[in-house]
């Protein structure tokens, strides 16, 4: 039987079961990862980080959620008081709704019911999760929208081009991942990755998701729209009590799905590592959620890990890396996979495959090499007219006075 | 041809390399690789052993001459040392001293010589533990203390009272207000020629 067959079986109380317990590891992720995070970025900067509340500061979110709770709930005299209020509710519910397409284990037994930990799989499954993705977007923009304030107006608008932007590269690096496994739907690619993970035959597309989908979240280096030094909290400045309580869970839960989906994607979802198969098979099948959960802990741990090592980036730069790099690269990318795949299944001799990818390895290291030289030439032609600035004291302009006049004058100058 | 006046470039050497028609090293390998080399230092520091110190359970001594809580000494016989001069008042930067002065009497000594200090209050809330004051002091009656915890929860309890202050009496020191050492003057005291122990 087939995972949709599977779950097209289940009685609509295990679908309730099903969706309750993912709300609870959702929510419940989001505790652990609050205090994790600031645990491992404590230890990166040789600190210990929250160890009061509970053994070893665990309940510390908890904490920071009740008293977050118990705080005035402020609405700005100049907010649009309906969409202020619901911004942060548009927010936090669709952050938990790509979780209904993720696979979070194989086949397990439900209280006697043959089932797989996955609320529902649908045909399109990705797409529906780059599409609930959007309309989460809609929460940030509200906020910034709705708050009628500077501040607040201008996050909004960075983190919502930032989302929008990054999601492009997003959405192209999974088509790769389509072509391959022949299927959007979640668990059909993970049935796909039985042998060999996309993480190694699709490793491009896989480096522009990790990349990609730490824009998408809003966090570390890429967290402009926070950036706490110029716009003071971004699109949720104006937000307190539980409102802000809602964002604050939308931004770890979306990193928790965003993490979830590149396991499924690209790291064989709940399949063991290779060499472990046989594991996928103890406590009746339950086993896999571990592996699922390792994985996903496993990005989570590289997304703190990017916090705790790289400054944040300025807008332009990341705007000119997520539209001049990464989108070309991947369209690019996506034609070398399509005509790769097409060649395999129409049967194309050896021969061609071979030589269509030697074709492309040597148009990218002339490309490449060409780009390096011309970006040689035009450091040299810059010093070169530099030498020539004006003789009274005023800041050389890199690039301004490149033209080839000045660099033979300033040749014959220096003999 | 180098001109005098040319501005200082900031290119990192560039111009030379250009003149010298030296091959320009690639920059952007470089930072690539130095990027890499952030993400081994925050690895390792992981595993390095942490800083914190767990405070309120947890107190480590501070350097010998912290500026802590100020302290009003006293001479070897229980004597105060202040004389109400003023002068810490007078040099304190931030007005957190203050000091009244008294005359001594023969029937009620506080201190050797003509004036002793009748008030004296010090608010820790000013203070900014500078130590002008125990520079300004001629008798080294005011000395700092390493003490450092000082935080209270009203405005009137941070200000300290002589009382506070002054430091507690030792064995051999008899408590004030009592007579000088007998055949000694102010001048027997300030040199240190008085010893404790009168009633012993």
């Amino acid at each position: 039987m087939t995972t949709s067959q599977l779950i097209g079986t289940d009685p609509g109380w295990i679908s309730l079961v099903k969706g309750l317990l993912i709300f609870v590891v959702c929510v419940l992720a989001t505790l652990m990862s609050v205090w994790g995070e600031r645990r491992i970025v404590a230890r990166m900067q040789q600190r210990l980080g929250p160890n009061r509340v509970g053994p070893f500061g665990l309940v510390q979110a908890l904490a920071d959620g009740v008293k977050l709770a118990l705080k005035e709930d402020l609405i700005p005299k100049a907010a649009d008081r309906i969409v202020f209020v619901l911004a942060p509710i548009i927010s936090a519910t669709t952050c938990f709704m790509s979780f209904a397409v993720i696979p979070l284990s194989g086949e397990v037994t439900l209280f006697g019911h043959k089932t797989v930990m996955q609320l529902t799989d649908i045909p399109v499954g990705v797409l529906y999760v780059l599409a609930i993705a959007s309309v989460g977007v809609y929460g940030i923009v509200l906020a910034g929208w709705s708050s009628g304030s500077t501040y607040p107006l201008l996050g909004g608008l960075r983190s919502s081009a930032q989302v929008i932007s990054y999601e492009v590269a997003m959405g192209l690096s999974l088509v790769a991942v389509f072509i391959y496994a022949g299927s959007m739907s979640t668990a059909d690619i993970v049935a796909a990755q039985n042998q060999w993970w996309f993480c190694v035959t699709l490793f491009p597309s896989f480096v522009i998701y990790a990349i990609s989908m730490v824009g998408e979240t809003n966090r570390a280096p890429f967290d402009l729209a926070e950036a706490e030094g110029e716009l003071v909290g971004g699109f949720h400045t104006e937000y307190s009590s539980l409102k802000f309580a809602l964002f604050f869970l939308a931004e770890y839960v979306n990193i928790v799905a965003v993490s979830a989906l590149a396991t499924t994607l690209f790291l064989g979802g709940y399949h063991a590592l290779p060499g472990l198969g046989f594991t996928e098979n103890w406590l009746g099948g339950w086993f896999t959620v571990i592996w699922f959960l390792t994985k996903v802990v496993f990005f989570f741990f590289i997304f703190v890990w990017l916090r705790g090592t790289l400054p944040r980036l300025r807008y332009d730069q990341f705007m000119k890396f997520g539209w001049k790099v990464l989108i070309p690269f991947s369209l690019v990318w996506i034609m070398i996979v399509a005509t790769l795949r097409v060649l395999s299944q129409q049967g194309a001799p050896r021969v061609v495959v071979i030589g269509f990818t030697t074709g492309v390895v040597l148009l990218v290291l002339a490309g490449s090499t060409l780009v390096e030289s011309a970006k040689k030439r035009r450091i040299r032609e810059d010093a070169l007219g530099e030498v020539s600035a004006p003789s009274f004291p005023v800041p050389a302009i890199p690039g301004k006075s490149t033209t080839k006049e000045v660099i033979r004058e300033t040749e014959q100058l220096n003999g | 041809m180098d001109n005098p006046l040319t501005p200082r470039s900031n290119d990192l050497g560039l111009t030379a390399a250009a003149k010298a028609n030296k091959p320009i090293e690639n920059q952007d390998a470089k930072s690539f690789f130095a990027q890499l080399q952030g993400f081994w230092v925050t690895f390792i520091t992981m595993f390095k052993k942490v800083n914190t110190v767990q405070y309120p359970e947890v107190k480590e001594p501070t350097a010998e001459r912290f500026h802590g809580r100020h302290q009003l000494n006293r001479y070897d016989d229980g004597l105060e040392k202040c004389i109400g001069c003023e002068l810490c008042a007078w040099a304190c930067p931030a007005d957190a001293i203050l000091v009244e002065g008294e005359s001594n009497t023969e029937e009620e000594r506080y201190s050797p010589g003509e004036r002793y200090g009748k008030v004296y209050q010090i608010n820790y809330l000013r203070c900014v533990f500078c130590g002008l004051c125990i520079e300004a002091c001629p008798t080294r009656a005011l000395t700092m203390t390493n003490e450092y915890e000082l935080a209270d929860d009203t405005r009137a309890k941070v200000i300290f009272e002589k009382e506070d202050l002054l430091a507690p009496l030792r064995a051999g020191q008899l408590q004030p207000p009592h007579p000088m050492a007998p055949g000694k003057t102010h001048i027997d005291y300030y040199r240190g020629d008085v010893k404790g122990d009168l009633n012993g």
